[in-house]
């Protein structure tokens, strides 16, 4: 494909029906209420020169450039912020429009370097496009007179250079970081002939607000804000349209090549999940795909302690292939699994399972999405009938009351958060419900009406109040409830106890009754109420208890089945949706579906021609339980690093210890690699083609754009292993899997390669009933049927504080990093995020003597790492908070093995510990020097 | 650390409050079926010699529907 330039129409799209008929140089066109003239021209095939108009952004008229005649009217009215008229006659070729451009040309010229030849955006500049399309021959001005030609380019962003010399001030970025990305990070400071951008008073874009997303570069007409990477490699001639492997977001991007170089990635207009935004991970953080710590052979060994030996591919497989056999032997058929993981492909995963069920002959597959979201698939089936999520991420600009509850939406799933604060400052109302202050509670043109500071592991006691505040207020939406859901009798006995009132559970959850009742109250009252949540709820010893009753609250006020409504997670990783419909778990098939139905099994047993079995398999935490028990004796892990992301990792390190095959295919030799016996490298997602499924059930197409550079695709290597196993698996091409899946999956039988084309993405379930996919799910019924209300006590956790860990820890993570950071941090991201921080409210580190800075110790009952404190007071006295970025830090090895009591899912969220000054005697200005800094900037 | 307590005795336990607010019965049976949806077999098999070797440290619920889990008719998954 050559270079893929979405059209710009100059200005957005307006809602509605085209009633609006115009002429536009004598083509007729009819456009929706609102529409501006420059659109409609556009829609009428007539391009108007612009240059401070885009159609990502709201109309600015400052160029003109964009001056038409209209009939009847007087003067020369700007085309981008003149709205159309019924009749309207539009000439936007006249020579008295022709000669003003010329002027507005002229002026911006004399201004500006004219180093064309040599400027990086030569060829992708507006600016030089407009001077050709007005047919400027000469600049009358010198540079005699005050320009701006000396000023000095800023390069303190690791990605992108900021050049004033050639801003022509049109405010495109300025209106981006504003309307698109929502930071407001940019002002124009001075007027007149003196204005500039700037990024805060005067300051380096490192050291503003900036958060580094590049909507203004993107937006950006001139070569003023640039990649650097164009400036070091030049301009891309070709694009490749794929989906980010970062975040459950999957935001869909153009991979803008030059020959067989990435040279920049940019966020694709047609993308269903964000319509032409991205943040920093997707935009900018893809080097690691060309990092040298890359593996690019497989290696083998006999003892952990031995060095790695590389080894051609057949040797590696069959390796595999033959210990995994020997060990069934020695220890029976249930002996060896595998983990999936939710940074793979629905292809890959699919193969990795049908790999565990049908060649290994047993059920022991999981996936990451154990660790992260099963509560979700739990609570979600159990009330709704579905394991996802409801909506699509459109919906949110419909929503009036959003409460975001255990998220973090601007670091964790920045461009839906971008969505999401859009509608705020258009005055949707926002409760949080969240320990820490987060980002959203307080930011620009945004303050949360209720900010619910509840105490870690309280969430379930939260929704009961708040349920509790629902029923006693008759704030039920009781046709709904009437009509479409069941069990609601008991539970609302339940919920109406006075046990359950905000005063009552006051105490124990720290949110203050009235603030509760009153954040209730809004949600229930509004016209359109939506959750949307994350970890914070999942990973939890009531995990699925909280899940389901979030799903009740939102049953008993009507909140679901149309747009602005519903119950999101927001999925950590890139595909754990998808992982988790591939039939990843141990007691699932695709679609959800148990191994013990025995209809569906034989579905699978007919195609795969191998009996299934109808007994559950081991989930994560069993499989370390069994490895140390001795009954487990073989893992294959996909792409996942268990040593550095699962909770108690000494008791984790035990089990991979234990265990006689540990087979670890990833890009870097990752902390899991170390208890490896075999090594396998994968392949980028640059090198990737099959699907990713987002957090809206969206199937989006990720396609390679260079060949694997370890020389066979992941799902090829998963087949050979099985083959080799003597059981053949063989596809010639990705999308013939994704047949098979629709082939085997109710809610996947409309899906194929060849639709996702046609379409762009799909929400999934997409069958007879929805050749085009479901964007919102239960519209008219549920899926089970009737929306069951179940009843969710809430239970402390049994990780109590006490007087030797006084302390509870949460643990979080930022925008810049991803997960473990195996990725980021092999990026420029580093810049921003050097090592993981404890935050520590005031309070608490003055009775320990800690100041910001210091490195202290942070220990629980299982273990004790090392990190530097940073004092803020985010978090209430008595809790504090760190990420798990860096495996230097380790923050999982304090963690502890309990989970949620459905899912295992662990209950990262809430550790008992202690934190202590790690250099009590004034060693504090030793600069101490820390050991296994993360690796350095590429 | 985990190993002091078993882990399904552990996690028996826990399932068995989740479902506390059920009559004694349902909720052991609620339990049971739980564990026969989500338990690989040599858990169960765990969780059966725990309670043939003296049942200790398990609350009412759970044992109840350790019992039910552990008889031989309850094997299957139902
Ligand atoms: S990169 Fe994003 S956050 Fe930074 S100034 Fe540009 S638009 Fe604003
Ligand atoms: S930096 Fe670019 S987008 Fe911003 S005002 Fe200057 S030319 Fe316009
Ligand atoms: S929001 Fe998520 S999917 Fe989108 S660019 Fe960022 S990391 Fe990638
Ligand atoms: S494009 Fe209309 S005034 Fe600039």
């Amino acid at each position: 494909m050559s270079l893929l330039k979405e059209p710009d129409f100059g200005t957005p799209e307006r809602p509605g029906e085209a009633t609006v008929s115009v002429d536009v140089d004598g083509l007729s066109v009819a456009v929706p209420e609102g529409t501006s003239v420059m659109r409609a021209a556009a829609l009428a095939g007539v391009d108007i020169p612009k240059l401070c108009a885009t159609d990502s952004l709201e109309a600015f008229g400052s160029c003109r450039l964009c001056v038409v005649e209209i009939d009847g009217r007087r003067g020369t009215p700007a085309s981008c912020t003149t709205p159309v008229a019924d009749g309207m006659r539009v000439r936007t070729q006249t020579p008295k429009v022709a000669k003003l451009r010329q002027g507005v040309m002229e002026l911006y010229l004399s201004d500006h370097p004219l180093d064309c030849l040599t400027c990086p955006a030569n060829g992708d500049c507006e600016l030089q496009d407009m001077a050709g399309v007005v047919g400027l021959r000469q600049v009358r001005y010198g540079y005699e007179g005050e320009n701006h030609l000396d000023a000095e380019t800023d390069r303190s962003n690791p990605y992108f250079d900021f050049d004033p010399s050639k801003c022509i001030v049109c405010s495109r970025c300025v209106r981006a970081c504003g309307e698109v990305q929502g930071t407001f990070a940019l002002t124009i400071e001075g007027r007149g002939f003196d204005s500039k951008v700037s990024p805060g008073a005067g300051e380096l874009f490192m050291d503003s607000e900036c958060v580094s997303c590049g909507a203004c570069v993107q937006a950006c007409p001139t070569s003023t804000l640039q990649e650097r990477s164009v400036v070091e490699l030049g301009m891309p001639t070709r694009s490749v349209v794929t989906t980010c492997a970062y975040c459950g977001v999957g935001c869909s991007f153009k991979a803008e090549m030059r020959g067989d170089e990435l040279v920049r990635m940019v966020p694709y207009k047609d993308g269903g999940a964000n319509e032409g935004h991205s943040c920093v991970k997707g935009r900018f953080a893809f080097g690691y795909a060309s990092h040298p710590d890359r593996i690019l052979k497989p290696m083998v060994r006999d003892r952990i302690t031995d060095p790695w030996r590389e080894v051609g591919w057949d040797e590696a497989i069959s390796t595999v292939a033959t210990r995994m056999r020997g060990l069934q032997e020695r220890y029976g058929p249930g002996s060896i699994g595998a983990i999936s993981s939710s940074r793979c492909t629905n292809e890959e995963v699919f193969v990795v399972q049908k790999m565990v069920r049908a060649a290994f002959g047993n059920n022991n597959i999981d996936t990451c999405a154990r660790v992260c979201h099963s509560p979700t698939g739990y609570g979600l089936k159990q009330t709704f009938g579905e394991s996802a999520g409801t909506q699509d991420f459109r919906s949110v600009a419909q929503a009036d009351v959003i409460m975001v509850i255990g998220a973090n939406p601007t670091d964790g799933h920045p461009v839906f958060a971008s969505r999401m604060k859009r509608r705020l400052r258009e005055g949707a109302r926002l409760v949080v419900i969240d320990p820490r202050r987060i980002d959203l509670v307080r930011s620009p043109h945004i303050e949360a009406a209720h900010h619910l500071q509840l105490r870690p592991s309280t969430n379930v006691a939260v929704v009961n109040a708040m349920a509790h505040v629902v029923v006693t207020e008759g704030l039920v939406d009781r046709e709904f409830v009437d009509a479409r859901c069941e069990g609601f009798e008991e539970w609302e006995e339940f919920v109406a106890r006075p046990e359950n009132s905000p005063e009552a559970t006051e105490s124990v959850t720290g949110v203050p009754a009235g603030e509760l009742r009153a954040a209730a109250r809004l949600y229930a009252e509004a016209p359109n109420g939506a959750i949307y949540y994350g970890l914070g709820v999942t990973e939890h010893s009531q995990g699925s208890t909280m899940v389901m009753g979030m799903a009740n609250l939102a049953m008993a006020c009507g909140n679901l089945g149309r747009d602005g409504v519903g119950v999101n997670p927001l999925r950590g990783q890139n595909n754990v949706q998808g992982s988790c419909d591939m039939g990843s778990f141990p007691h699932e098939l695709t679609g959800y579906r148990h191994v013990s139905d025995d209809a569906v099994r034989t579905v699978f047993e007919e195609l795969w021609g191998r009996t299934l079995l109808s007994e559950p398999g081991l989930r994560i935490p069993n499989m370390f339980d069994a490895a140390i028990d001795g009954t487990f004796r073989g893992l294959f892990v996909h792409g996942e690093d268990i040593a550095q992301s699962d909770p108690n990792l000494q008791h984790v390190t035990a089990a991979l210890e234990s265990m006689e095959l540990v087979v670890v295919q990833d890009l870097f030799l990752n902390e899991t690699a170390k208890f490896a016996h075999v090594f396998l490298p994968g392949a980028s997602f640059l090198e990737k083609d099959g699907t990713f499924t987002n957090a809206e059930r969206r199937v989006n197409r990720v396609r390679s754009v260079m060949r694997p550079k370890a020389g066979k695709h992941e799902w090829e290597i998963v087949c050979d292993i099985a083959t080799a196993m003597g059981y053949p698996m063989s596809y010639d091409h990705p999308g013939q899997i994704m047949d098979e899946i629709a082939q085997v999956t109710p809610t996947f039988r409309g899906i194929s390669f060849e639709t996702l084309d046609k379409h762009g993405s799909i929400q999934w379930p997409c069958n007879e009933d929805a050749p085009e996919g479901t964007p919102t799910m239960h519209v008219d019924s549920f899926v089970r049927g009737k929306g069951r209300f179940v009843v969710t006590n809430y239970l402390p956790t049994n990780e109590r504080t006490t007087s030797r860990f006084p302390l509870v820890l949460t643990t979080g993570r930022i925008l810049s990093q991803y997960n473990v950071g195996a990725q980021t941090r092999r990026t420029g991201n580093v810049a921003w995020h050097p090592e993981d921080l404890l935050e520590l409210h005031p309070h608490d580190a003055e009775v320990r003597g800690v100041q910001d800075g210091d490195e202290v110790t942070l220990a629980s009952r299982v273990g004790k790492t090392t990190l530097r404190a940073q004092i803020s007071d985010r978090m209430p006295p008595g809790v504090v908070y760190t990420t798990f970025h860096h495996p230097v830090t380790g923050a999982n090895v304090v963690t502890t093995e309990n989970s949620d009591w459905a899912t295992n899912c662990p209950e990262y969220k809430v550790t008992a510990v202690q934190v202590g000054l790690a250099h009590p005697l004034g060693a504090r200005d030793a600069d101490p020097v820390r050991e296994g800094r993360p690796v350095g900037v590429e | 650390m985990a190993g002091t307590v078993p882990a399904e005795r552990r996690m028996v336990n826990e399932i068995a409050v989740a479902f506390q607010h059920l009559p004694e019965t349902e909720a052991a049976e609620a339990v049971a079926r739980h564990i026969r949806s989500f338990w690989d077999p040599r858990m169960r098999a765990r969780l059966a010699e725990f309670v043939a070797s003296g049942a200790e440290g398990f609350n009412p619920v759970a044992l109840a529907a350790a019992r039910i889990v552990t008889r031989p008719d309850g094997a299957a998954v139902g």
